[in-house]
């Protein structure tokens, strides 16, 4: 076939120097060449695609760092050994690592090395001519015959117009002399134009990915009802600047949420308490404009800023009000607690470094439908706010925060407190319902349940990508639909004059890669051809 | 109301197995038969297919022995009724759910199981591959016993990640193009017996009345390379659902991952048909391998393997 295909190619002509007996001596220039053809042979491009398969696998198999960071800790917990042996392999972040790299890499290199020769040959196939009708078209496929009832030339005429309204691209091959008037025919260049697009586009969405990607950056927020955050570093709980980021891209807006409505499941019994809807309100502005009132949905995110906000996570923030002995208030606000069950059962922990005789720590457990169980502890029977009750367990000393080390806002280093209220402590676990007061113990002050918002954690992705790999991938398909279903093929018709003058027509084809309708097709024009002749005639 | 409609799916369902059934022993009965009485017919097909140089296209269906192939006939006519069944079954689900009926594990196999008959009925029209029955019944029957029996669920409404038309789009071509593979599947397998015979002049007798190697492993190609367009879209659906639900359009989660792995041994395939040492028996056992992949994706990674996909409802 081709001849700028990998010479490996099952259409290739069998390679000139085949026989590895009276292979010259190879020097630098040679070996490079030589592994250059061996890099971009069919071969290796097969053995890399299915090395990529295998290499894949491995990260399916144990949790990866980029999505489920927990669960490398859990495993590695579980299997010390063994996650020694795989962490040195790399294989908690097995996309990232060495091994699986070089494959995608040299299945890259060779892809590059495949398209830009086959490019080249089909910039010149497009111009060329369809070659010399074969002398003996009898060997061919579909090959059938006619009586013509019109003389050679013209015959060939017809058949010329006829074939270049379907689309082929045509050259005439006469002999007048031979008495064979001919025509040679091809189409369906569009077959490898829609190959070298897939090809070339896979390579369009790794570069998308690996470049465009870089300016991306993704950070995450919890915001609870009535609260705002801005578009800045400062504000973000977690943020992950891709490569490239700089912090001019930061668009500055703000989102204030406004209200979260979650709807439960009420009738059907089977998941009755189930999740059906979630929908966070806010209020979107963007520097200079009017605020906007706006909707984020799960499946929904809200555009803004060049970025998309996700509704990820929601769940309950209650509202505690810490006074001091005269009634100072020392501590008011929102604490997000983090949800444990579908239920909502949630655990929080409220930090109070200043304003009381001592620092205070403070673990709470949330139930927002309170379900006392047989042994006085409680659950929550149903994630709405149907009866919800706060329990707290407090401990006083030091919340060791002004060593300079970061602590992480939802726990509780228990080493330097004292448990002052709670199981171990003489005074009982605090249990407060909404808009109970309670005393604190030894005389600190109250702590009170003011109110139960809700909170919702948002996603903030800015990837520049996006569209690039959108539109990579829809060449991918295009490419590949043209490729794997646009027939090239070749057709001839000639006459041939015999020596008493009758004209016999003779038509045969050659596919080019798969082609199931050849022999159809090839009858199909004789018919055609035949008919109009008759109507011309 | 919910309850009864359920119950009717699930009565429909069950008839759907039991003809399946008696098919699925129709389909082989024939097989059988043909191994009983080899025609004439094989021995010349087989003949001019080592005879001739160039890979002649013949248009010819697969033989059909002189004598009808009364077993056949039944077989395929009681597969059409049962996939009626079935299909009516799936709707009603659907109707009971008041959504599309592939939303857990269970849903999702009673549909996917009657694209793929429905696939394998459609294909007919194109070429007479119906001595693939056996094995698409046979198949047919033991996903559905396997998701009666172990993945039944009631019918819950969605969570707010599935309520997307992406879960319509994305999970709909998936089973479409698993339809495609399992039929490509089938006949990279005959077409490896086939190869088999064909070298040893031995083997499964009622193989002689069905096409030749090179001419199966050209149907199984086909048949593939529709599987793989379709399996090419679920990837990129799947990716731009999970930038709406998830906030990232990848990221190598296990389903995803094995979605990929899926998609590069198809690549791979469609390479093996092009590569020199590497068309016949070894593209075919790629295709194998690939279907086995999808089996593999659906089932095991469904249920054992921890990731962000963990809706099977189970
Ligand atoms: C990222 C890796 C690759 C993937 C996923 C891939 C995928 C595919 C697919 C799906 C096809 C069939 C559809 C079509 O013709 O457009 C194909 C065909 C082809 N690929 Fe690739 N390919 C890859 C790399 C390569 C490389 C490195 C080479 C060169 C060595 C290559 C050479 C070819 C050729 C020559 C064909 C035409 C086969 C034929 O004649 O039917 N591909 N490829």
């Amino acid at each position: 076939m081709d001849s700028s295909r990998p010479s490996d190619h099952f259409d290739a002509r069998e390679p000139r120097d085949s026989g590895t007996v009276t292979q010259p001596r190879l020097g630098p220039i040679g070996y490079l060449r030589f592994a250059w053809r061996l890099l971009t042979s069919m071969r290796t491009a097969l053995v890399l695609l299915l090395l990529l398969a295998i290499a894949a696998i491995p990260g399916s198999l144990v949790p990866q760092t980029s999505s489920d960071p927990n669960g490398v800790v859990q495993y590695k917990a579980e299997n010390p050994d063994l996650a020694a042996v795989l962490d040195w392999f790399g294989v908690f972040n097995t996309y990232t690592s060495v091994w699986f790299s070089a494959i995608y890499i040299l299945l890259f290199i060779s892809l590059i090395g495949c398209v830009i020769p086959r490019t080249k040959h089909h910039f010149d196939a497009l111009r060329a001519r369809p070659p010399k009708t074969p002398a003996r078209l009898a060997r061919l496929e579909g090959f059938t015959t006619r009586s013509s009832p019109t003389d050679a030339a013209l015959a060939i005429d017809e058949a010329e117009s006829l074939l270049r309204s379907q689309r082929y691209r045509v050259q005439r091959y006469d002999d007048p002399s031979g008495g064979a008037f001919s025509v040679s025919a091809e189409r369906g260049y569009l077959r490898e134009t829609g190959n070298l697009v897939f090809h070339t586009a896979l390579i369009g969405v790794l570069l998308s990915v690996g470049v465009a990607g870089g300016f991306g950056y993704s950070g995450q927020r919890v915001v609870v009802e009535g609260q705002a955050f801005a578009n800045s570093l400062a504000s973000y709980d977690s943020f992950l600047p891709q490569r490239f980021f700089s912090e001019s891209e930061l668009v500055p807006f703000t989102i204030q949420l406004d209200e979260f409505d979650a709807v439960y499941e009420e009738d059907n019994i089977e998941a009755y308490g189930a999740p059906t809807d979630f929908t966070a309100h806010v209020t979107t502005t963007m520097r200079g404009q009017d605020p906007k009132q706006q909707q984020i949905k799960v499946n929904e995110p809200l555009g803004i800023g060049g970025t998309s906000v996700y509704l990820l996570g929601n769940g309950y923030a209650p509202h505690v009000v810490i006074r001091d002995p005269e009634g100072e208030v020392v501590f008011s606000q929102p604490v997000a607690f983090l949800p444990q069950d579908s239920n909502l059962f949630s655990v929080g922990v409220i930090k109070v470094p200043d304003g009381l005789e001592e620092q205070l720590g403070i673990r709470g457990l949330f139930y927002p439908t309170t379900f006392p169980l047989a042994n006085g502890a409680f659950a929550s029977s149903h994630p709405d706010l149907r009866d919800p009750t706060l329990t707290l367990e407090v401990f006083a000393g030091d919340l060791g925060l002004d060593n300079g080390q970061a602590t992480n806002a939802y726990a509780l280093n228990t080493d330097s407190l004292t448990e002052i209220a709670g199981r171990n402590a003489d005074s009982p676990t605090i249990e407060l319902k909404s808009g109970d007061i309670a005393e604190l113990p030894n005389g600190l002050g109250t702590i009170e349940l003011l109110d139960i918002p809700r909170f919702v954690s948002l996603d903030v992705h800015h990837d520049p990508s996006q569209l690039w790999v959108l539109l990579f991938a829809a060449l991918v398909v295009a490419g590949l639909v043209t490729s794997l279903f646009v027939a090239r093929r070749r057709v001839w018709v000639k006459a041939v004059v015999a020596e008493d003058g009758t004209v016999t027509l003779e038509y045969a084809g050659l596919a080019r890669g798969d082609d199931p309708r050849l022999e159809e097709a090839v009858a199909d024009l004789a018919d055609r051809h035949i008919e109009r002749l008759k109507v011309d005639s | 109301m919910t309850g009864t409609l359920d119950s009717y799916s699930l009565v429909a369902i069950y008839s759907a197995m039991a003809v399946y059934t008696i098919a699925f022993i129709m389909f082989t009965l024939d097989l059988s038969r043909r191994s009983a009485a080899t025609p004439s017919v094989a021995a010349v097909a087989q003949s001019a297919s080592v005879g001739g140089g160039t890979a002649v296209l013949e248009k010819t269906d697969a033989p059909a022995p002189a004598k009808g192939p009364r077993y056949l006939r039944a077989a395929m006519a009681l597969t059409v009724l049962a996939w009626l069944l079935q299909v009516s079954g799936v709707v009603l689900r659907g109707i009971a759910a008041e959504r599309v009926p592939w939303a857990n594990m269970f849903e999702f196999s009673i549909t996917a199981t009657s694209i793929i008959v429905g696939v394998f009925l459609l294909v007919q029209f194109w070429q007479d591959l119906r001595f693939l029955g056996a094995f698409i019944t046979g198949f047919a029957l033991i996903a559905l016993g396997v998701a009666t029996v172990n993945f039944y669920v009631d019918v819950v409404p969605l969570p707010p990640a599935l309520q997307s038309t992406w879960l319509v789009i994305h999970v709909f071509v998936a089973t479409l193009g698993t339809g495609f593979f399992a039929l490509g599947a089938g006949l990279s397998i005959v077409q490896l017996l086939q190869a088999r015979r064909e070298a040893t002049k031995s083997g499964l007798k009622f193989l002689s009345t069905l096409p030749d190697a090179v001419r199966l492993e050209t149907l199984a190609y086909r048949v593939n390379v529709v599987g793989f367009v379709f399996w090419t879209f679920t990837l990129i659906a799947g990716a731009i659902w999970a930038e709406r639900a998830w906030g990232r359009y990848w990221g190598w989660d296990t389903k995803e991952v094995w979605t990929f792995i899926i998609w590069v041994i198809f690549a791979g395939y469609i390479h093996a048909r092009a590569t020199k040492g590497w068309r016949g028996s070894r593209s075919a056992w790629l295709a194998i391998i690939g279907f086995t992949a999808v089996l593999f994706n659906f089932t095991i990674v469904n249920l054992f393997f921890k990731g962000l996909h963990a809706y099977s409802g189970l």
